[in-house]
């Protein structure tokens, strides 16, 4: 998956959350700022594995690493994900209009 | 509202799946959704020529405050009374760039005791950009609440 880190450029964040590892390190990040290490330990993958999706995470404006000491912590970008999770509702509930419609429009008397 | 949403395990930002039980025979959903006159009845769209498999149907939308949008679908498959399906840019937004990747819809018509059973199945969202998305679904969102607000008293009057 192609990552644009600038920020005002498209960013695909429905990619960045359609995966597991992702989801799981987003739920963590969900409780507080943490260290790689911190994010790492009982996570089941490796330090460059969670770098790895941190760095896509990042690229799709959801967490955002500062560096502190010698780690780099990082923190969700709760404005971001509140943004997808809104998407998904609005086009669901436009489906839901319409489909209204449908059914009204199936169900009257046959003209 | 009695449509049923799921959301499936993995990737629940990828789709939206609807599902909805129509009380009208097969045939005439059917007709509903793949006469491109009629589907642009209900859905609020003024759709120039039939809808057929790898063609483009496309046309002003007719739905109050979003007269300034085009429903704009390239069908992928016709098989008659089961499936019908077709990608487009959802969110209908006028600076779309057409290069952008598109999402696919997809009806599936079932018989049931109660008449059909519509599931409209949406994905390829986690392939849009989402700074194009979220400007899409701001200017949108005033117009669906009055469309439901439309809805709800029609429902009201023909009770």
């Amino acid at each position: 998956m192609p990552q644009r880190r600038r920020s005002g450029t498209p960013a695909p964040v429905f990619a960045a959350l359609g995966d597991e590892i992702r989801l799981r390190l987003l739920a963590r990040l969900s409780q507080g700022p943490l260290s790689i290490s911190g994010l790492t330990a009982g996570s089941g993958i490796t330090r460059q594995g969670v770098t790895k999706h941190l760095r896509v995470l990042a690229g799709a404006g959801l967490v955002r690493g500062s560096r502190r000491g010698k780690e780099s912590v990082w923190q969700l970008e709760r404005r971001r994900l509140e943004e997808a999770r809104r998407s998904l509702e609005q086009i669901s509930r436009q489906w839901d209009v319409s489909l209204a419609k449908l059914k009204l429009f199936v169900e009257q008397e046959d003209s | 509202m009695s449509t049923a949403s799921k959301s499936p395990a993995g990737s629940s930002t990828d789709r939206i799946q609807k599902t909805i039980v129509l009380r009208a025979p097969r045939s005439k959903v059917w007709r509903a959704l793949t006469d491109s006159a009629q589907f642009g009845q209900w859905f609020g769209a003024r759709l120039e020529g039939p809808f057929a498999a790898g063609r483009r149907t496309q046309g002003p939308i007719t739905i109050p405050g979003y007269s300034h949008l085009r429903f704009e679908a390239d069908v992928e498959q016709i098989e008659p009374e089961r499936i019908f399906s077709y990608r487009w840019q959802p969110g209908g937004d006028p600076d779309k760039d057409p290069a952008e990747p598109t999402t696919l819809v997809v009806f599936e018509l079932e018989e049931v005791p109660e008449g059909t059973l519509l599931t409209v199945t949406e994905t390829g969202f986690d392939q849009l950009p989402a700074a194009r998305r979220a400007r899409a679904y701001r200017d949108n969102d005033s117009g669906w609440a009055g469309q439901m607000e439309n809805i709800r008293k029609y429902l009201a009057s023909a009770a």
